[in-house]
């Protein structure tokens, strides 16, 4: 074995939730009232455009999440154990690494503009002078990487760029082609009234199908183009630029993807069950377990949240860097106060979750099949699992979606306030901090800052989408009525 | 109403004691005193003589929630929760860690959170809502949708982003206002006009589509539908009847943000450079000055739930439905 599997914290858990998920889509598929609004959402155009744009971020995440230690080369001749390097790795460093080659991590010295092939600020340099001897000259020198297969890059820079450009859009469309007949393929498979690969094809493109497969291929051709791009360019340049100590800015923002997704992903999963549990158990059994758990929360409500989570943190760390031992390695020092971080935020949040639970709990107790099973003796626990909690699913479901884009975005401000992940983690919140500093300096280093930028609009937008898209299938103050009237109303905008 | 307001004092006062209790477990139980000494004095080279100097200065000399040594009622009283507690009730704040007095200091910081806050929330709420009512007039149209487009991607954007844009475009591109800095008289207008329109344009995205959904069922009522079947014209119906009603669901997200104005915003405060409570909060934060982080979390707590108690009355002021006194 020349590596040792890491299983950090962050990565169980969201495997956990990756295994969940899959279980309810088991558990969903197989029961029609269950299938019905994932198939009304299915229908959605802009909804499925995002479902595939997360689909996309989600296997950067996960591949990110399969940890790992390189073994050190032992020098030969020594006998001795095995050891492995203090650095983590992830499988999404091998790929990245096998794709941008040396671009990927720390390959300058300082910024450098994207696709650059000098550097960004000048430097002294020592230069045989006209006489032989050797002189001191100011100028900008070229970098040890981005671009340096150019020989004279005044005259190639531009030629190159738009070739490797051009090729990288071929490639990428030749991936999308292949993508697209996959998934159209098994598609046709299952649905084998459609007339085929072909008929499905026919319809995406006409609009008619069931699926909004225009919307689908679309996102993915554009998906497909940028990485295309990124991996011929990127192989050969600094395609966003680097940061202030030389690393690439395109490799930190893929890395920032995961902290993203687990800072969206764990935070619901801490939230859930408590807002869930209390809630219904204050609206059901009423008395003083209502009084106590709407307490709680009210109590909870009235701290504002950034300070208390700044006051969670803040003490947090001072417990991590008391008992440094805790941990083996830099990573899961990180690791654990991202898992830190989730858990106080899914502290903060549950509050909202666990009013609307309350309110739902209240109506639902009063109904007669509710009644009725309490007459037939039916023990209270039963009825909440039984008759309560499946009523309120739509409702959860809804808002752990609508909750993931605002948890991104507060990540962003945490890590500004410098309460959010360990500073040698990569996330969007730490970029757009350090490209803040930068501000001031003419000409502006604006590259991270617009990586950041887009990265999280492309992130937060299609989260966002998503979430009105569930909503809408699965709200049922939406009457059918009310829901053809709206796609009406969009058909003719 | 009398027999509300005492209700909900008596409420507010149990709430305000657990905000306490939980802000004295996170800064005293989770790390006791000591840690914070060290912290306070760097980490290595302390003797166990500065830190019992540091704690005797600050009064955390004393056990935290029972005193043993003492007799009686002083058993409870003779302790740094109930001590800090009651000094927290009386506004009594102490000092934060350079010396300063913390009450002072907020009483001279409110000026300045205040001139943001407040027009970023007049003309933000008025903003918003024409926004949606128009939108609401015009639903089902290109340019609901095209509006609807922009909503959420504005949305999609983080605040930060606003703010760093903003500061490029107008401050350092275009030289109309300062980058930052604060000063009061009528010197304020060019400081503050900036992190006012951004404060709006951020939040527009969220709030307009929100009150979009509340006009837009409201308008599927059936007083809607008798009001329009009397003849009434399109803007009467949405102005006197849709715009009323609206109302009621969106004073509930409002009223109660109102108090909270004080605090201010901590993100434009620490970018604009403003002196008030959200930049002195942010510099607390990273200072790790605790004692200013936990007169800000009571007053927060306090002014939320002032915010709660307006909620309640403006409810009855809109909606002659409700009454607080059953």
């Amino acid at each position: 074995m020349n590596f040792m599997v890491v299983v950090l914290w962050t990565d169980v858990l969201l495997f956990i939730l990756l295994a969940v998920c899959l279980a309810y889509a088991r558990h969903a598929a197989r029961r029609p009232h269950l299938r019905a609004p994932w198939a009304r959402m299915a229908r959605s155009a802009s909804g499925m455009a995002a479902a595939t744009v997360l689909s996309a971020f989600a296997l950067i995440g996960v591949l990110d999440s399969l940890h790992y230690r390189p073994l050190i080369e032992a020098k030969p001749g020594v006998p001795g154990p095995a050891r492995y390097a203090v650095e983590v790795r992830s499988v999404l460093d091998l790929v990245i690494q096998g794709v941008l080659g040396p671009m990927a991590g720390k390959s300058e010295k300082t910024y450098s503009a994207p696709l650059a092939t000098h550097a960004f600020s000048r430097e002294n340099i020592e230069r045989p002078g006209p006489d032989g001897k050797p002189r001191q000259v100011r100028e900008y020198p070229r970098l040890a990487n981005g671009g340096a297969h150019l020989k004279d890059p005044a005259r190639e820079w531009a030629a190159d760029v738009a070739t490797h450009a051009v090729r990288g859009m071929v490639f990428g469309f030749i991936a999308w082609l292949a993508l697209a007949f996959v998934l159209l393929g098994a598609y046709a498979a299952n649905h084998q009234e459609d007339g085929g690969i072909a008929g499905v094809w026919g319809d995406a493109w006409s609009g008619r199908g069931r699926l909004p497969w225009r919307s689908i291929l679309i996102t993915l051709l554009v998906i497909c183009l940028c990485a295309g791009v990124a991996a011929t360019l990127g192989s050969r340049y600094h395609l966003l630029g680097t940061d202030k100590v030389g690393q690439d800015v395109l490799y930190l923002a893929l890395k920032s993807v995961r902290t993203a997704l687990i800072i969206g992903t764990l935070t619901t999963l801490v939230m859930l069950p408590m807002g869930v549990l209390l809630g219904i158990a204050a609206g059901y059994f009423g008395g003083w377990i209502d009084d106590a758990i709407q307490y709680v929360y009210t109590t909870l409500n009235s701290i504002p949240g950034v300070l208390l989570i700044a006051a969670s943190v803040l003490m947090m760390q001072v417990a991590i860097d008391a008992n440094p031992g805790w941990f083996a390695t830099a990573a899961e020092r990180a690791d654990f106060r991202l898992l830190c971080l989730c858990f106080i935020l899914g502290m903060m949040s549950w509050t909202g979750l666990c009013r609307l639970m309350r309110g739902e709990a209240l109506k639902l107790r009063e109904l007669e099949y509710v009644q009725a099973a309490r007459a037939f003796g039916v023990s209270r626990l039963a009825i909440i699992v039984r008759h309560i909690l499946p009523n309120v699913m739509h409702l959860v479901i809804i808002s752990a979606v609508m909750d993931f884009s605002g948890m991104v975005l507060t990540e962003a401000v945490l890590s500004y306030v410098g309460v959010g992940v360990d500073p040698s983690m990569s996330s969007f919140g730490s970029m757009i901090n350090a490209a803040r500093l930068e501000m001031s300096r003419d000409p502006m280093v604006w590259w991270s800052l617009a990586a950041a930028f887009f990265f999280m609009l492309a992130l937060v937008l299609a989260a966002n989408l998503f979430a009105d898209a569930v909503r809408d299938a699965f709200d049922p103050r939406l009457s059918p009525k009310r829901r053809r009237r709206g796609l009406l109303a969009k058909a003719s905008a | 109403m009398t027999a509300y307001l005492v209700r909900r004092l008596v409420y507010a006062f149990l709430i305000l004691i657990g905000v306490n209790l939980i802000t004295f477990w996170l800064f005293f139980k989770v790390n006791t005193p000591d840690d914070i000494a060290r912290l306070q004095l760097g980490a290595k080279r302390v003797t166990p003589d500065a830190i019992a100097k540091w704690k005797a200065e600050r009064g955390y000399d004393k056990p935290l929630l029972y005193n043993g040594s003492a007799e009686g009622a002083k058993r409870f009283t003779e302790t740094i929760y109930f001590e800090k507690s009651v000094a927290m009730f009386m506004l009594d704040f102490g000092r934060a860690d350079d010396g300063r007095d913390i009450w002072f200091e907020i009483r001279n910081r409110a000026g300045p959170s205040l001139a943001v806050q407040v027009p970023v929330f007049i003309v933000g709420l008025g903003v918003n809502v024409s926004f949606a009512l128009l939108l609401a007039l015009f639903r089902a149209t290109r340019f609901d949708f095209a509006s609807q487009v922009f909503l959420v991607a504005m949305m999609s954007i983080s605040s930060l982003f606003f703010i760093i844009a903003g500061q490029y475009v107008f401050s350092k591109l275009w030289h109309l206002v300062p980058i930052s800095g604060y000063a009061g008289g009528a010197d304020a207008f060019k400081f503050l006009v900036l992190p006012v329109a951004i404060g709006i344009f951020g939040s527009l995205g969220g709030a307009t589509r929100l009150y979009r959904t509340i006009f837009i069922e409201e308008m599927g009522r059936d007083y809607v539908r008798t009001a329009r079947a009397k003849g009434m014209s399109e803007l009467v119906v949405l102005f006197r009847h849709v715009l009323g009603n609206g109302m009621i669901p969106i004073l509930t997200g409002v009223v109660v943000v109102i108090p909270g104005l004080f605090v201010g915003s901590l993100l434009t405060e620490s970018f604009f450079g403003i002196p008030g409570l959200g930049s002195y909060t942010i510099e607390a934060i990273q200072a790790q000055d605790f004692g200013v982080v936990r007169s800000m979390v009571f007053i927060g707590s306090v002014l939320y739930i002032l915010g709660l108690v307006l909620t309640d009355i403006s409810y009855t002021i809109v909606d002659p439905r409700v009454r607080l006194d059953t």
